[in-house]
């Protein structure tokens, strides 16, 4: 039995290795359908595995496979787990990510390299399940690297046009920087524990408690700037806007439901190290709220329909992660939940609009107008109902409208927030306004309204394969709350009780109901006052009339200047730097010098080339020369008698 | 001793006079010629150190062979004129350098002489007949006395073959 | 003084002589000639030599100088006349082929 824990990651990897090797052969479609099988099966068997530890004590089947690395102390088995965590991860990443590989079949159409994107998205799936079944940080460490790797491979899937290729390498890039920190803090938890499994550590850390805390906290904060640059938390989320550049499953899959959350998954799962490290829970929440804020801010002005969501994601893992500093860890898990199921319909619906704005240019092989700006769409919910519908349901869960999903996970961190960190209270609650604001803008902009462009004219619904799973979404996105309902509703905190092995037993709260009460009402009248304000945008060239706020509305629109600020202080010294050492340094100064030795040896023997006269006088007379010097050292040595 | 210097003072007053002559000659036959003087005064010389063979043995085979063949030679090629010219400039240096040179020698081995050349007080009368220097040629010089007869034949094939027609 | 010195001191003369007609002058053939100087030279140093000591050995090595001499004429000769006849000089500032 405990062998087969690890099929779930082994199975997709098999349809991986198929379509590698057949893609090729057997077309797009039926790669397609090899790599959703392969997905599929893994879903059910981790709802096998998920009855399965529900009914041990400790909830939780582990397995070693075998001695990977041993070295002096070191010592890191191949170890497996299944428990409460990962379980949970384990089927929102197969479940989601089966859906996404169905709705891929139907997007890719009519791509040529469609099997390579199958390979690339199952050996995610593989890979971040072996990040959240991993038994030990090491192991983990594999599969965070692994998705690093599949995002990059996918981001810059469509690479013939360079800047997918760049995004993709910003993406991978500003990953590392992360990893850099990841690594020195796995160094550390070694160096201090002893080991890098996950039951060693916390064991020890638990024994330790107060006394390690100076140790914990550089360990917890160096783990933290690796969730930051994977989480796309501040200052390291500027990869996440750019990574929209990728086929749009890529961005519902890796960049709202799974890859993202893969720092939240590793700090919640290191809950015991965070615990003892207060100052580094302060820095988390802080770096969390500060990020929601703001990404939630400069959602409100972008014109892309997926640059929306890709700050809105940014924003919504700035809660988690707030949510993880302020100590409400099932919190933030119910979030990451709820947020992977409408952010990955939001995104495939947006997919799904996209399609629709393509398909004039499809049918009639002209070529129209950017089918992702929101100011070339209007008026699709007449051409699009369901795609409109279930979008529709993805915002409203967004900015927190009971009782769809979004509002029970939001509100408990808010209240965590209200709680415990004032100031990260503030930030967040601001951040759900903004939220809300950017949420009505975009469905009023896109659905309501009149067409603004031919393309949104004869924009039509897209094929079933998409839309099958933009509804199966919605509907998880509709009933998504009930897993962790506040006290006093029918089966409350069911989640909170779940995860209680992993992060300790947390109390039931009850529903905070003048904080919550408080947040919709704003959460509305921000919808209301977004629809109101576009109710005038009626052409493809309007202004957009936040634009009045002038030098505020600069920073949002331009994303604070962020890339301008990274490219200034960071990429130009880099690059000068590097510039210096290329050309003055290498170039000049090394291959100076060995050039300028071979030149000289050259110079010299061309030189001693002139001494070879021919003429044979010469050689004599050197001959003489040679006779006498001999003669006179033997004499001035009193040589030979 | 005396009677001998004086006619060894002689004799070396000629050599050295036909040694000059020689080097200093711009007709090549004159330079032959004060050459062939130059071998008779050794060849003299010779007898006064007691080695009568040897002093003909010069007289017959420098003078009488390699001279005959030299003069052959200048004859034939017309080389008695001999191009007065300058040499060529980048060498204009080897003429005073070499006879610095030639005058440093002489000064080493004027040094050497009279500063490192241990001598017995009296010379030692030894034979030097002809028989003597056949019994040792036969005797324990054999080996190179054979290989010079095969060095001289490999001299006579090789000058005929140099100046074949083709 | 010995009686060999001055015998020897001829010897050093000659040599020099011929080495400087040696390196001074062009023309082959007289180039020649000085070596054969030089050699006699040598010759000299030898018997004289071969006296002091009371050995017949140094006379004998005369007689082979005389005759790898004679051998060294003929052939070196022939090569003088084979290059006249190429290139109708005998300065050997010409045979200069192996320069550089």
């Amino acid at each position: 039995m405990q062998t087969l824990i690890l099929l779930p990651i082994l199975i997709p990897l098999v349809g991986m290795l198929v379509n590698a090797a057949f893609g090729g052969r057997i077309g797009g479609r039926a790669a397609g359908i090899i790599a959703t099988a392969a997905v599929a099966f893994s879903f059910g068997l981790s709802v096998w595995l998920f009855a399965q530890i529900a009914a041990t004590p400790a909830r939780a089947i582990g397995a070693d496979f075998g001695p990977w690395i041993r070295v002096a102390e070191l010592n890191v088995p191949y170890g497996f787990r299944v428990d409460a965590l990962s379980a949970t991860m384990m089927l929102i990443i197969t479940g989601i990510g089966g859906l996404i590989h169905l709705y891929s079949i139907g997007y890719m159409k009519g791509d040529p390299r469609t099997p390579r994107f199958f390979v690339y998205l199952n050996l995610f799936v593989a890979s971040m399940l072996t990040l959240v079944m991993a038994d030990s940080f090491l192991l983990m460490f594999v599969g965070w690297e692994l998705v690093g790797l599949c995002s990059y491979l996918l981001i810059g899937f469509w690479f013939t046009d360079i800047k997918n290729a760049e995004a993709g390498r910003k993406a991978f890039v500003v990953n590392r920087i992360g990893d850099v920190a990841f690594v020195l803090g796995l160094l550390l938890i070694f160096f201090t524990f002893g080991s890098l499994s996950y039951g060693e550590v916390f064991e020890k850390a638990e024994a330790m408690k107060g006394a390690a805390a100076g140790v914990l906290t550089v360990i917890t904060l160096l783990l933290f700037v690796g969730a930051a640059g994977k989480s796309a938390q501040l200052p390291l989320f500027v990869w996440l806007p750019d990574a929209m550049a990728g086929p749009t499953p890529v961005s519902a899959l890796i960049h709202a439901a799974t890859m993202v959350t893969a720092g939240i998954y590793m700090l919640i799962r290191s809950n015991v190290l965070l615990e003892h490290s207060p100052i580094a829970m302060q820095v988390i929440a802080i770096v969390g709220a500060l990020t929601a804020f703001v990404a939630g801010y400069a959602a409100l002005t972008q014109w892309d329909i997926k640059k929306v969501l890709a700050y809105s994601t940014i924003s919504q893992l700035g809660f988690m992660v707030a949510g993880v500093g302020v100590g409400a860890f099932v919190a933030a898990q119910f979030h990451l939940l709820t947020h992977a199921f409408f952010k990955a319909l939001l995104f495939l619906a947006a997919g799904s609009v996209i399609h629709g704005m393509e398909h004039r240019a499809h049918e009639t092989g002209q070529h129209g107008a950017d089918p992702q700006d929101m100011r070339n769409m209007g008026g699709l919910r007449s051409k699009m109902p369901l795609t409109t519908i279930t979008f529709i349901l993805g915002g409203l869960a967004l900015a927190g409208i009971p009782p769809l999903a979004g509002f029970w996970s939001k509100d408990e961190i808010i209240a965590a927030a209200a709680k415990e960190f004032p100031i990260a209270f503030a930030l967040l609650g601001v951040t759900a306004v903004f939220t809300a604001f950017y949420v009505g803008r975009q469905i009023y902009l896109v659905f309501f309204g009149k067409a603004r462009s031919v393309d949104a004219e004869q924009a039509a619904e897209s094929a079933p394969t998409m839309t099958i799973p933009l509804i199966a979404l919605a509907v998880f996105a509709v009933l998504g709350g009930l897993i962790n309902l506040p006290k006093g509703f029918p089966g409350e905190a069911w989640l909170g009780d779940w995860l209680a092995p992993v992060v300790g037993k947390e109390p039931h709260e009850p529903l905070n109901l003048a904080l919550a009460g408080l947040f919709v009402a704003l959460a509305v009248a921000a919808i209301a006052g977004a629809v109101g304000l576009y109710r005038r945008f009626t052409s493809a060239d309007s202004v957009d009339p936040l634009a009045r706020l002038g030098p505020l509305y600069a920073v949002s629109s331009r994303k604070w200047y962020l890339d301008e600020i990274y490219r200034a202080v960071i990429i130009k010294p880099f690059y000068m730097g590097a510039s210096f050492l290329a050309r003055i340094f290498d170039l000049g100064g090394i291959d100076g010098i060995v050039n300028g030795a071979g030149r000289l040896a050259a110079e010299m023997s061309e030189t001693l080339r002139e001494l070879q006269t021919g003429f044979a006088r010469t050689y004599g007379l050197v001959m003489l020369m040679g006779v006498v010097a001999i003669l006179l050292y033997f004499l001035v040595s009193g040589g030979a008698k | 001793m005396g009677s001998e210097f004086i006619v060894f003072l002689a004799v070396a007053i000629v050599a050295i006079g036909a040694a000059l002559g020689m080097a200093l000659s711009r007709n090549a036959l004159y330079s032959a010629m004060f050459l062939i003087l130059n071998f008779a005064c050794v060849a003299v010389l010779y007898l006064l150190l007691n080695a009568p063979f040897l002093a003909v043995a010069q007289v017959t085979v420098y003078t009488g062979a390699i001279m005959v063949l030299f003069v052959f030679v200048i004859m034939v090629l017309g080389a008695e004129k001999l191009p007065a010219g300058e040499s060529r400039k980048e060498m204009a240096w080897q003429r005073p350098l070499a006879l610095g040179l030639g005058v440093l020698l002489l000064i080493q081995a004027a040094y050497v002489i009279f500063t490192r050349v241990v001598s017995s007080s009296a010379a030692k009368l030894i034979d030097s007949s002809p028989l003597a220097i056949g019994k040792a040629l036969f005797g324990p010089y054999l080996f190179p006395f054979e290989v010079a007869s095969i060095l001289l034949l490999a001299a006579m094939v090789g000058a005929v073959v140099l100046t074949r027609k083709e | 003084m010995n009686e060999t010195t001055p015998y020897i001191l001829l010897s050093a003369l000659l040599f020099s002589i011929g080495a400087i007609s040696v390196l001074t002058r062009r023309n082959a053939i007289m180039i020649f000639m000085s070596v054969e100087l030089m050699l006699n030279a040598a010759n000299l140093a030898f018997v004289a030599f071969a006296r002091q000591w009371g050995q017949l050995d140094g006379q004998l090595f005369v007689f082979f100088v005389m005759a790898v001499a004679a051998a060294e004429v003929a052939v070196g000769l022939a090569l003088i006349v084979a290059i006249f006849r190429a290139k109708r000089g005998t300065d050997v500032d010409d045979l200069s082929t192996m320069k550089n």
